[in-house]
């Protein structure tokens, strides 16, 4: 087991220095920061003192071989762009990322899986149908699409239309309160209600993706020699279906919802930017978009990291719901 | 995407129309303003960046304050004057208090710009503005000398960029005092500006609470927030559902819906933001013009003159620009310093053009690439488009080569393109600014031509701009620029197209009447009487 854990760490070590490679060389060839940041009326001397403050004057590889020796030393670097250590600017945005993907989940799950196991005990009903053909929609509708016309609809159509209709709010992040010294708004009213609209649109796919997943899943598990045993037993139908049947199925579910999860915490920006969401995917397109190196290399290797765990955790969780499944090193 | 949300949001606007319950929630005295760009820090010394020096003026003064058309007027300074060619005095405005109930003095403004060059890590130093500032002197706690390395006409300007902190507020162990990161906490942030500072959640919003013992006119809200909300269709969704009660720079292409909202209205000013081409001009061979067997047509004043008449400006601002455009024949719009009343725009005349350029010996005319930024000014890539379609209806053929501003920067100060469409917004208010930077000779040395990547160079304009930068009179100044610019664009040095035309939209029963240099201040934002 812990084999298995530092070999998968070692992994993602290899995978980070690989990664910061390439975005070094990659922000290098599309052109120069201070450029982009110094006002216009400086003159080139002044440039080539800013260049030389944030270290950009000297060779790619130099400025390379000085990143890794720093984040050896657990130092990323610090925005060239505000001036404050990488890190810290991207764990100040991660909280409003991170329950707005929990949300947007739980909401996905909470409606993709009975949809689906639905769909899949009565295929032939009008309602699976119904439900069938609308995962199709939210497999296909972009996002930004989809948030925008949720804006339209619940912030701007309904309450002109109908008198006291509430207002849905179209952007931005509700009150927050302190929870261990984080800021979370999943606990206050005005909070959930900014959730509501960015968190429906990005669970709109991920729920889509559960309820075909269900469906198939349960397809496959109804005809088993199990389930005609406990039929036969005389076990009554929801507990077949509570407990024998959606067993089965949560091992897919949990590795998808996994894997979503890390998707969508890592490039959230689409639905971020369509409802300015304070997380840390809008900082991360804001950082590209004036080539703030220094947080897109740290964004990057939190991504690395964020993968790696999750993908570990789903591998544990496996192996929690599946009593075949054995981790690897404990088979050798 | 774009065409689904208008014809959605007409829809909406329409049903709006027809209804009568249109109640906003507004929170009385409360302002909130969508704003296109967070600012980068609120340390209001450590980026020169427009969205840093728009919030600054929330919290703090400037000796100078710039008005809506740019021209000075007094703030903390009550008035100000050049002892001598080399030396400014400046009398401070008393009974000042910073919001901590400390005094205002001149230890305060000392302080201020002496800490400017210890600010580490900055992106974009103030020190711009502190060049030409050789020493200070306190004469009494109301009146401050600054002495100059030579003649220094703009320090007013200079100063007018540079926001007063509290030398009381700002003291700690760090070279600079408080640093940028405790500033950016509000650690410090004391100023005597017309709001105080309350909190800023990065990405979120900042928010500012009425400063009751102003110096000047009281804002008329209690509190502003201001919300960066940088995707266009957010910003309006925002205004239209009530989330916010302004916002900056609605898109061009949701402007005729705007207009006809009976929700809403339009606020607009003119900007000193000049949109042009500049044409490479360093000699032979040219850039990306392949058939003229290497000569550099651009460098016959003929042909460039054709190009620029070759444009349509007026159809350009009516079809592409939605009306926020003015066709312009300057780098900066009448009546900022220097321009002339009487600037003639070159006329749209393609007969003409076309005589000039079989006069200069290209009668078939000839190919070009025109670059352009994609994103940075308002409809850059549709303007160069624009252009390449009527500098092709009189023969020459002209490719767009668009990117996004990084790469479109890059290519152009490596001097990749043989033309280039860019913007420029002179923050003095004045044409030395942009003769300065964009078509003075290039002098690394002097800081002349710092964006001039055209290399268009004329020593007769160069004698008068190089005279007009150490004149003090303002009157002598403004006509040697004057006489500088009327060279440059009798040459056809660079080909202006319009000055941009800013826009705001705000809840109907507001009004904001605008300003030249883009920025949104909250204390000029009232309700309509």
């Amino acid at each position: 087991m812990l084999v298995y854990i530092i070999r998968r760490l070692m992994q993602a070590a290899l995978v980070m220095v690989v990664m910061s490679a390439l975005v070094f060389a990659g922000i290098f060839m599309i052109g120069d920061p201070v450029a982009m940041m110094i006002s216009p009326d400086a003159s080139d001397i002044e440039r080539d003192a800013v260049r030389a403050s944030l270290g950009l004057d000297k060779p790619l590889w130099l400025q390379y071989l000085a990143f890794v020796n720093a984040a050896g030393h657990g130092d990323f670097g610090k925005s060239c762009l505000a001036g404050q250590p990488a890190m810290q600017l991207i764990f100040e945005r991660m909280p409003a990322t991170l329950e707005l993907v929990f949300f947007s989940t739980v909401i996905a799950l909470a409606l993709g899986l009975p949809m689906g196991v639905y769909a899949g005990l009565r295929p032939k009903s009008v309602g699976a149908k119904t439900i069938m053909t609308g995962s199709i929609l939210g497999f296909s509708l972009p996002n930004f699409w989809v948030g925008l016309m949720l804006i339209m609809v619940f912030a701007v159509l309904l309450p002109d239309l109908i008198p006291g209709f509430p207002r849905l709010p179209a952007s931005g992040r509700g009150a927050t309160v302190n929870v261990l010294g984080v800021r979370l708004s999943l606990f206050t009213a005005d909070g959930l209600l900014h959730l509501l609209l960015p968190a429906l649109t990005l669970a709109l796919y991920k729920g889509a993706l559960i309820v075909r997943l269900a469906r198939a899943t349960a397809r496959e598990v109804l005809p088993m020699d199990y389930v005609k045993f406990a039929r036969a037993k005389g076990l009554s139908e929801n507990r077949i279906v509570g407990v024998h049947v959606l067993k089965n199925i949560m091992i897919p579910i949990a590795t998808v919802t996994g894997l979503e999860f890390g998707q969508s915490v890592a490039f959230a920006v689409i639905t971020e930017t369509v409802f300015a969401w304070p997380g840390m995917g809008k900082l991360l397109l804001d950082s590209i978009l004036l080539l703030d190196r220094p947080v897109v290399v740290a964004y990057l290797m939190i991504i690395v990291v964020f993968f790696v765990v999750l993908n570990l955790l789903v591998d544990l969780l496996y192996s929690v719901l599946d009593p075949r499944v054995r981790l690897e090193s404990r088979a050798t | 995407m774009v065409g689904f949300g208008r014809k959605a949001a007409a829809f909406a606007a329409a049903l709006a129309f027809s209804t009568t319950a249109l109640v906003l929630p507004v929170a009385a005295q409360e302002l909130k303003i969508g704003i296109k760009t967070e600012p980068s820090a609120l340390d209001p010394q450590f980026h020169t960046l427009n969205p840093n020096i728009q919030v600054g003026a929330y919290f703090f003064d400037a000796l100078i304050a710039q008005d809506a058309e740019l021209k000075t007027q007094p703030a903390l300074a009550l008035s100000w004057k050049a002892v001598d060619d080399t030396t400014w005095e400046f009398k401070l405005r008393p009974n000042v208090k910073f919001h901590d109930g400390s005094d205002f003095t001149a230890e305060d403004v000392v302080f201020t710009y002496e800490r400017i060059p210890k600010v580490p890590n900055s992106p974009g130093p103030y020190t711009i503005y502190t060049r030409s500032m050789k020493s200070f002197e306190i004469v009494d706690p109301l009146t401050l000398r600054i002495h100059t390395n030579g003649p220094a006409p703009l320090l007013p300007l200079d100063v007018a960029a540079l926001p007063i902190l509290s030398k009381k507020a700002m003291a700690g162990p760090a070279p600079e005092g408080k640093t940028t990161a405790e500033l950016n906490s509000g650690n410090g942030l004391v100023g005597t500006g017309p709001f105080k500072f309350v909190e800023w959640q990065r990405g979120s919003k900042i928010v500012g609470e009425r400063n009751d013992a102003y110096w000047g006119p009281k804002p008329y809200w209690k509190t502003v927030i201001l919300r960066p909300l940088s995707n266009n269709t957010t910003r309006v969704a925002a205004l239209l559902s009530g989330d916010v009660d302004m916002i900056e720079d609605p898109p061009t292409t949701d402007l005729a819906k705007l207009k006809n909202d009976p929700k809403i209205t339009l606020a607009k000013a003119i900007s000193n933001r000049v949109i042009y081409i500049a044409l490479d001009q360093h000699g032979e061979p040219p850039i990306g013009i392949p058939d003229t067997n290497g000569k550099n047509p651009l460098m016959d004043k003929r042909v460039r003159e054709a190009l620029s008449i070759a444009i349509d400006r007026k159809g350009i601002d009516d079809k592409i620009m939605e009306g926020i455009a003015v066709p312009a024949g300057d780098l900066l719009p009448y009546p900022m310093g220097g321009t002339r009343k009487d600037t003639p725009v070159d006329p749209y005349d393609p007969a003409k053009a076309k005589k000039l350029l079989e006069e200069a010996g290209y009668p078939k005319g000839f190919s070009i690439t025109l670059g352009a930024p994609n994103g940075r000014y308002i409809n850059d890539l549709k303007l160069a488009q624009a252009v390449a379609s009527m500098w092709t209806r009189i023969g020459v053929k002209t490719d767009v080569d668009a990117n996004a501003p990084p790469v479109f920067f890059k290519n152009r100060d490596s001097f990749k393109y043989g033309a280039y469409l860019a913007g420029w917004g002179a923050s003095t208010g004045e044409l030395g600014n942009a003769l300065k930077s964009l078509a003075a000779t290039p002098d690394r040395v002097k800081g002349m031509g710092t964006t001039n990547s055209g290399r268009h160079s004329n020593k007769e304009m160069d004698a008068k701009l190089e005279e007009a930068l150490v004149t003090i009179d303002d009157a002598k100044r403004e006509a040697l620029l004057a006489d500088a610019s009327k060279i440059l664009m009798a040459e056809h040095g660079l080909i202006a197209i319009h000055f941009e035309v800013s826009v705001w939209a705000l809840r109907k029963g507001l009004t904001y009447p605008g300003r030249a240099d883009q920025s949104t201040f909250a204390v000029d934002v009232k309700p309509a009487k």
